[in-house]
């Protein structure tokens, strides 16, 4: 049995397998790396580092659309 | 410098602050700063920027202003419309506050000329309204060793972030690449999804506190951060914002980190 672990995005709690990384994390939920950057407990996570952040239970993850308008 | 009766009046409320006082009143009468984009963001900020005595002010922008601009772009008045932005923000800007040294820059950034200008400024504010020219400013600042003030507005949120990247005396930075790598796809812009007025003033604000704060040498500017404040739910949270190892402006990975 894969162990699961609980993961806050945009405040509500997601549970995912043990060890997701960040770029799995967007495949699941469907989202697409370059529209997004990607805060974990209140730091961006680089975009060259998704694939090698691991997820950890109790992570706080906010998901942050790109906005370029002035 | 020392001031007159008229400037020790008009700037009083600094010259009391313990944080700027005699001493950050001078530094703010030496700056120079640049804004780039004269819009929603760049309004709100030239005309606090101005007021505080900014000895120098750059305003760059190559568009005219349009009815729908005036929504929000606070700096214009109805009959400004047609006109260069950047000639009239300077008209406001210099019946506002004579002080400031106001330089209308009534052009477009290009890869060719950014170096250029930007050479003879301190800061550089970026509250334009593309990616692309984002990208373009950063670069710059990043090759120059300026400081970037940069934020961004679309409906009812708004981003700001300070970046220091490139070879200069102070602590580096990420740089806005780290942030936003490559251009989104289907970027949204305010044309199509809408900005609030308000949100623009607010944000476009916080953009001239952080260069007050920077010149003055006042409190924490948001160095390595990124401010993302979310105006329906009045909230705003400060998260920490670093360096891409892989960034192809400042990162390491490209040897990027020491221009020759």
């Amino acid at each position: 049995m894969v162990s699961k672990m609980n993961v806050f995005i945009n405040g509500e709690p997601h549970c995912f397998a043990k060890g997701l990384s960040v770029s799995a994390m967007l495949k699941e939920l469907r989202l697409i790396p370059e529209k997004v950057a990607i805060e974990r407990n209140l730091q961006i996570v680089p975009r060259s580092l998704f694939s090698q952040t691991e997820l950890q239970d109790g992570d706080h993850i906010e998901i942050v659309r790109f906005i370029g308008g002035g | 410098m020392s001031f007159n009766y008229d400037q020790i009046e008009r700037y009083s409320r600094h010259l009391v602050l313990k944080e700027i006082g005699g001493p950050g009143q001078q530094a703010l009468s030496a700056a120079k700063v640049l804004l780039v984009g004269v819009g929603g963001l760049g309004c709100p900020a030239a005309m606090y920027l101005a007021a505080a005595g900014v000895g120098t002010l750059g305003l760059l922008d190559d568009d005219s202003v349009a009815l729908s601009n005036l929504q929000r772009q606070i700096l214009f008045a109805t009959t400004d419309i047609g006109k260069s932005k950047a000639r009239q923000a300077r008209h406001h800007l210099q019946q506002q506050n004579p002080d400031p040294n106001i330089i209308a820059h009534n052009f477009r950034l290009t890869d060719s000329n950014a170096h250029e200008l930007f050479a003879s400024y301190d800061i550089i504010i970026d509250g334009c309204d593309n990616f692309a020219t984002r990208f373009l400013v950063n670069k710059a600042c990043h090759e120059l060793g300026k400081v970037l003030i940069s934020a961004a507005v679309g409906r009812f949120d708004g981003q700001v972030s300070v970046h220091n990247s490139g070879n200069n005396s102070h602590p580096k930075t990420a740089c806005y690449q780290c942030l936003v790598p490559s251009i989104p796809p289907e970027a949204e812009t305010c044309e199509q999804v809408g900005v609030v007025g308000a949100l623009t003033g607010i944000i476009g604000s916080t953009m001239a506190l952080e260069c007050i704060k920077l010149i003055t040498g006042a409190g924490t500017p948001l160095l390595g951060k990124l401010l993302i404040w979310d105006g329906l739910k009045a909230a705003a949270r400060t998260i920490d914002l670093p360096v891409d190892p892989a960034c192809i402006v400042c990162g390491s990975e490209h040897g990027q980190n020491n221009p020759v």
